[in-house]
C-alpha cells in the first residue's frame, strides 16, 4: 500500500509540472495590460518612467522563463504564490482564506448528489422499464440540461416576487449563525448537486443492472436471502465502485459550477476571488487560484483511487 | 498490394440511402431520440433563418414599449430597452448555432488528430501527450475558460477557439481509446505489412473505423459547448453585448429588471434547457444506434 502511494505520488510529478506550465503560460504569454489598468485607475500619466518602474516593482520586466523559475522556486521553497498586484497581500493567504468556503459548497453539493442520485439509481434499476424508471430517467436528462445559473437566477427572482423573500446575500459565518450559514450555502449546493445527482443516478442504474445479472446475485436469492439484503449487501457494494470514480471525475465540474453559484449568491469563495482578480488582471491571484484548483483535483483523484481498497476487497495495491 | 487493400475497403457492401434508413430506424426504435432530433432541426432552422423569421431587429430599441409582458405583438414580451424578446431569442439561436457547431467541429478535429496520432503511434509520443492531457484535464473547464477569456478578451472568435481547444483536448481520450482497439485488428496489420505509409493507414483504415464514436462525440459536444458558452456569457465573458446571447440575456443590466418583468428570466433559460435536452437525448439515441459499446458511458 505504502509503495503504491509513493509510486502514485511520483507519477503525479510530470502531471503537476505540465499543469504549472499550462497555468503560467496561459496567463503570462499573452500580453496583458495590468500596468495600463493600474496606471489609468490611479490617474497616473502612463509616461515611460513610471511604467518601467511599476513593471520592475512587480517583476514583470523579467523574461517569462525567469519569472516562471522564480515563481516555482518561491512556491516550492516558501510555499508562496507571490503577492497580489493590487493589494500586495500574499496570494496564498487570500486563497487559504477563501478555500474552505468553496470546499464546503462543493462537499454539500456532493452529499446532495449522492443522497439523491444513488437511491433513485438503485430504484430505477430494480424497477427497470417500469413507469417509475422512465420518470426517473427523464428527470435525470432534464436535470443535466438545466443550466445551474438559470435555476440560480430563478431562485433569486421568483420567491422575491411571490413572497417577498430572497436568499441572504450578506455572508454569514458558521460560528455567528450556523442555521443561516447552512441555508445560505444549502441553496446553491442543491442547485450545484442537481446535475451531479443526475449523472450519479444514471451511472448507479447502469452498474446495478450489470451487477444484478451476476451469478452470485442469483445464488444469494436462491439461498433465500431477502430481496433488500441482496440489493444492499451484495449488489450495491459492487455497483458503487464506479460511482466513486465518478466523484473524482466530477470534481472539476463541481469547482467550475461553484464559481457561478458564488457569483449569483454572493458567497466569498475561490470563484469570487477568481472573478474579481480577472476583472483587475491580478495575475498572481489568477495563477494561484488556477494552480490550487488543479492540485486539489489531482489530490481528490488520488484519494478516490486509494478508497477502492476500502470498498472492494478484491483490489490490492502493489 | 495497397491498391488491392483499398479496393477491398471500397468494395465492402454499403447500405444505400444510409441517412434515410437511419432516420426511419431512429423514429421506430428511439422515439425520445427522434423528438430530440426534431427539436434540433427546428433549432437549426431558427438559427439559420433568424433574419427572416424575427419580426424585429435584435437591437431595435423602442422606448414606448419598455417591459411589456408577452402579448400577440411581442410573443415573449420586451426588455428594459423595449427590444422584442422573441426576436432576440431567435438571433440568440443563430449565435448558439454558429458557436455550437463551429466550436464542437473544431473540438472534434482536435480530438481526432490528438487521439489518432497518440493512440496509433503509441510509445513515447503517446506517453508525453497523455501526461499533457492529464494535466489539462485536472483544470475545471469553466476555470480555464474564465482565465483564458480574461487574458485574450471576449468575442465570438476567441470563445469558439477556446471552447474548441478545451473540449478537443479532453475528448481526445475517447478517440484514443477507440483507436487503441482498432489498431490491433488484422486489417491494420495487413495494411502495414503491404507497405502502406502511416498517414495512409490513419486516413484510409483507422479513421473510418473510429467514425461512430467521433460522430457521437461531436453531437454531445454541441450541447456541452452551448451550455458552456451560455455560462460564460452569463458571467459577462462571452460574446459582448448588444449581441443577444441566451446566457447574456440572463445577466447584466437585464438582471435588475427581472423583478419587474419576470418573463425576461424565463425565455432564454428555457431555450437553453430545451435545446441542450434535445441534443442530449438525440446524442444518446445516436450512440445506442451507432456504437453499442459506448452505451451507459457518458
Amino acid at each position: 500500500m505504502q509503495a503504491y502511494i509513493v509510486r502514485r505520488l511520483l507519477a503525479l510529478i510530470p502531471t503537476l509540472i505540465f499543469a504549472s506550465i499550462i497555468v503560467f503560460a496561459t496567463v503570462r504569454l499573452i500580453p496583458g495590460d495590468v500596468i495600463d489598468l493600474m496606471l489609468s485607475s490611479n490617474d497616473i500619466g502612463a509616461d515611460k518612467k513610471s511604467r518601467a518602474q511599476l513593471e520592475a516593482a512587480l517583476g514583470l520586466d523579467q523574461p517569462v522563463l525567469t519569472q516562471y523559475v522564480r515563481w516555482m522556486g518561491a512556491l516550492l521553497t516558501l510555499g508562496s504564490l507571490g503577492n497580489s498586484l493590487w493589494q500586495s497581500t500574499p496570494v496564498m493567504e487570500e486563497i487559504l482564506h477563501r478555500l474552505p468556503v468553496t470546499f464546503e459548497l462543493g462537499l454539500m453539493a456532493l452529499i446532495v448528489a449522492l443522497i439523491v442520485g444513488v437511491p433513485i439509481g438503485v430504484y430505477s434499476a430494480i424497477r427497470q422499464d417500469t413507469m417509475g424508471d422512465y420518470i426517473a430517467r427523464s428527470f435525470a436528462i432534464i436535470a443535466l440540461a438545466l443550466p445551474g445559473f438559470w435555476v440560480g437566477t430563478l431562485v433569486m427572482v421568483f420567491p422575491s416576487i411571490w413572497w417577498g423573500w430572497s436568499p441572504e446575500v450578506k455572508f454569514m459565518a458558521f460560528r455567528e449563525n450556523p442555521v443561516g450559514h447552512l441555508v445560505q450555502l444549502g441553496i446553491p449546493a442543491l442547485i450545484l448537486g442537481k446535475a451531479f445527482s443526475a449523472v450519479t443516478m444514471r451511472l448507479t442504474r447502469t452498474m446495478m443492472l450489470e451487477v444484478l445479472r451476476q451469478d452470485y446475485i442469483r445464488t444469494a436469492l436462491a439461498k433465500g436471502l431477502a430481496g433488500r439484503t441482496v440489493v444492499m449487501r451484495h449488489a450495491l457494494r459492487n455497483a458503487l465502485i464506479p460511482v466513486v470514480t465518478l466523484v473524482g471525475l466530477q470534481a472539476p465540474v463541481l469547482v467550475g459550477g461553484a464559481v457561478i453559484m458564488e457569483q449569483i449568491f454572493v458567497i466569498p469563495g475561490m470563484g469570487q476571488l477568481l472573478l474579481e482578480a480577472v476583472s483587475q488582471r491580478d495575475y498572481p491571484i489568477i495563477t494561484g487560484v488556477f494552480l490550487i484548483v488543479g492540485v486539489a483535483v489531482v489530490v481528490i483523484n488520488l484519494l478516490v483511487d486509494l478508497s477502492y481498497g476500502l470498498l472492494d476487497p478484491k483490489v490490492r495495491y502493489r | 498490394m495497397v491498391a488491392i487493400a483499398d479496393a477491398m475497403v471500397a468494395a465492402l457492401p454499403r447500405k444505400r440511402n444510409g441517412a434515410v434508413h437511419f432516420i426511419v430506424r431512429l423514429f421506430r426504435e428511439k422515439p425520445l431520440g427522434a423528438f430530440g432530433f426534431v427539436v434540433c432541426v427546428v433549432f437549426l432552422f431558427c438559427g439559420l433563418f433568424a433574419d427572416v423569421l424575427a419580426p424585429y431587429g435584435y437591437n431595435q430599441i423602442s422606448p414606448v414599449n419598455r417591459l411589456k409582458p408577452p402579448s400577440a405583438k411581442f410573443w415573449f414580451g420586451t426588455d428594459n430597452l423595449g427590444r422584442d424578446m422573441f426576436s432576440r431569442i431567435l438571433y440568440g439561436a443563430q449565435l448558439s448555432v454558429i458557436i455550437g457547431l463551429s466550436a464542437a467541429g473544431l473540438a472534434t478535429v482536435i480530438s481526432v488528430f490528438i487521439g489518432v496520432v497518440s493512440g496509433y503511434l503509441g510509445g513515447k509520443i503517446d506517453m508525453v501527450t497523455q501526461r499533457f492531457v492529464d494535466a489539462w484535464m485536472c483544470f475545471p473547464d469553466l476555470i480555464i475558460l474564465i482565465v483564458v477569456v480574461s487574458v485574450v478578451g471576449p468575442g465570438m472568435g476567441p470563445v469558439i477557439v477556446i471552447l474548441g481547444l478545451l473540449y478537443g483536448i479532453g475528448g481526445s481520450r475517447i478517440v484514443r481509446g477507440a483507436v487503441l482497439s482498432v489498431r490491433e485488428n488484422p486489417y491494420i496489420h495487413a495494411a502495414q505489412s503491404s507497405g502502406a505509409t502511416t498517414p495512409r493507414i490513419l486516413w484510409r483504415h483507422v479513421l473510418p473505423n473510429v467514425m461512430a464514436p467521433v460522430i457521437v462525440l461531436f453531437t454531445t459536444r454541441v450541447g456541452a459547448v452551448i451550455l458552456a458558452e451560455s455560462g460564460l456569457a452569463f458571467l459577462g465573458l462571452g460574446v459582448p453585448p448588444p449581441a443577444p446571447t441566451w446566457g447574456g440575456m440572463l445577466s447584466g443590466s437585464g438582471r435588475s429588471f427581472m423583478y419587474l418583468a419576470p418573463w425576461l428570466a424565463l425565455a432564454p433559460g428555457l431555450c437553453i434547457t430545451v435545446v441542450v435536452y434535445a441534443i442530449n437525448v438525440f446524442g444518446d439515441a445516436l450512440r445506442d444506434l451507432l456504437d453499442p459499446r459506448m452505451r451507459g458511458s457518458r
